[in-house]
């Protein structure tokens, strides 16, 4: 069984969404997926400043296994990566939903919020597959 | 339903993570396959293998019998104990399967094949062995432990009895030798000293636990897999199979040609393929980020100036190195770099000879 911490959003496609104080919301990939993609080697990252639409593929997590896409889950403009995965990937194996964070933006249109699944919703996408 | 190898219990106990492998439930990590990498390069891991086959060749007729079955001559063998790696080839020359053949004695010679690969191995092996005067028989009775790494013989040593530690006292690499219950011999598929352990299967799961608590990690399919690249060794149905011919693969030196009046399996379609040129498999390095994988398409412009084409039969990330590694498929015609078309991109990357770390160093 998969961690899901109740306090985030996620996608069907196994990213999660955490609201900062700051009304930014920070980016990463769940337990679950890190889980399935296995060892990670390499994280391509969007570049601060970068604007993004909700759907784009914006990151890449390689692992020993293969290479998938990361996509955003909000539109908004990118305000800060993760430069420690440049040399640890790894944290995105170890803390999924801490240290191993990708991104952070900055929404332009918070309505995509309603398009996020719970922490349940998830759960079902999971047990689907 | 899956086969289970008799250390099955042993993997759960280690919280590996199971997956399919040709009709195993095999542990694929017990947590990082990257870990477990670097435990078999800087110190000691070890690999449940009993899925592999271990088939003995008996009779008056075993030594005619192989030097008939195998591209390389085990006639070379004259110590007792001594290995030899070949390809057993079908009539076109194709890879059936690669395999290892100890010498026991000259009417005694045990030859271990992949899993994968066992039934129709078995059949050939069979089909070809009636027209001498020998016994094949199959010893599913014997699981198999691979211990490796800088210190895997030393940690091995501490749950050898006096008798198996006598016996494998200063023997060289591709050897075996039976002590007591235990076939132990210096190969391995990883590029590091060790031993393959064949252990009855009713040891095995104390044989493994020895070995866990002697200071050996417990390593899967996935550190097995990035080890044996590294190495520079094939992993059948990847690098080659029944289509390919072992000069394509790697494997020219694993051909006896001498005796010329030696015939095998494979001998006459091989000398054609030799005159007329065959691709090869080299080795490729991308030092930027990425990973090469198995099936990507590798570019280069020959002499004349026109583009040839290959493929990545193997490709993965490097943990020793930190950079992509792959093993090609290309035409002769190679030069020292090419490049390999990834995610929509071609990359550079540098051509070499296939073998990317030896003993815990770069290799090229």
């Amino acid at each position: 069984m998969s961690d899901i911490p109740n306090e985030l959003l996620y996608t069907s496609s196994h990213e999660w969404v955490r609201e900062e104080a700051d009304g930014s919301y920070t980016i990463g990939i769940t337990e679950h997926a890190q889980e399935l993609l296995g060892d990670m080697v390499f994280v391509e990252l969007p570049e601060v400043g970068d604007t993004i639409d909700a759907g784009d593929d914006c990151a890449v997590a390689e692992s020993v296994k293969a290479a998938s896409d990361i996509y955003a889950p909000l539109s908004g403009e990118v305000i800060a990566v993760n430069e420690a995965l440049e040399d640890s990937p790894e944290l995105v194996n170890s803390d999924a939903y801490g240290d191993g964070w990708f991104f952070r933006i900055k929404p332009s249109d918070v309505s995509e919020l309603d398009n996020l699944l719970d922490a349940e919703a998830y759960q079902a996408v999971i047990d689907e597959e | 339903m899956a086969n289970k190898t008799v250390l099955f219990n042993k993997h759960l106990e280690s919280n590996a993570k199971m997956v399919d492998f040709h009709g195993w439930d095999m542990p694929l990590h017990y947590g990082s396959q990257i870990e477990e990498h670097h435990a078999v390069r800087n110190d000691a891991g070890m690999f449940d293998v009993s899925h592999m086959t271990v088939v003995d060749v008996t009779g008056n007729g075993a030594r005619d019998f192989l030097r008939y079955l195998l591209a390389n001559d085990v006639a070379k063998l004259q110590q007792p104990g001594k290995a030899l790696y070949s390809g057993m080839l079908n009539e076109q020359a194709g890879v059936i399967d690669d395999l290892i053949t100890y010498y026991l004695s000259d009417t005694y010679y045990r030859v271990v094949v992949n899993s994968a690969t066992r039934e129709k191995d078995l059949a050939w092996i069979n089909a070809q062995a009636k027209a001498f005067a020998v016994a094949i028989t199959e010893q599913p009775q014997l699981a198999m432990i691979a211990v490796q790494g800088p210190n895997a013989k030393a940690k091995a040593a501490t749950v050898f009895s006096d008798a198996q530690k006598a016996a494998v006292d200063g023997m060289k690499p591709f050897f075996g030798v039976q002590a007591e219950s235990l076939f132990i011999a210096t190969t391995g598929y990883t590029g590091e000293a060790g031993y393959e352990i064949m252990v009855p299967e009713n040891e095995a799961a104390a044989l493994w636990q020895a070995l866990k608590d002697a200071g050996v990690a417990p390593c899967g399919l996935g550190a097995r897999d990035t080890l044996r690249l590294e190495a520079g060794m094939n992993l059948y149905g990847q690098d080659m199979d029944e289509t390919i011919n072992p000069l394509a693969a790697n494997m020219g030196w694993t051909i006896a040609w001498e005796p010329a009046d030696r015939d095998f399996i494979g001998r006459a379609a091989l000398t054609a393929i030799k005159a007329q040129g065959s691709d090869k498999l080299v080795g490729l390095v991308m030092e930027e980020k990425g990973v090469l994988r198995h099936d990507m398409p590798v570019f280069f412009t020959d002499a004349n100036g026109n583009e040839q084409q290959g493929v990545i039969t193997s490709g993965s990330f490097s943990p020793t190195l930190g950079y992509s590694i792959a093993m090609a498929r290309v035409p002769a015609s190679i030069g020292d770099s090419a490049e390999v078309e990834m995610r929509k991109k071609r990359v550079a990357v540098k051509v070499i000879a296939p073998s990317f770390v030896r003993n815990g160093k770069q290799a090229f």
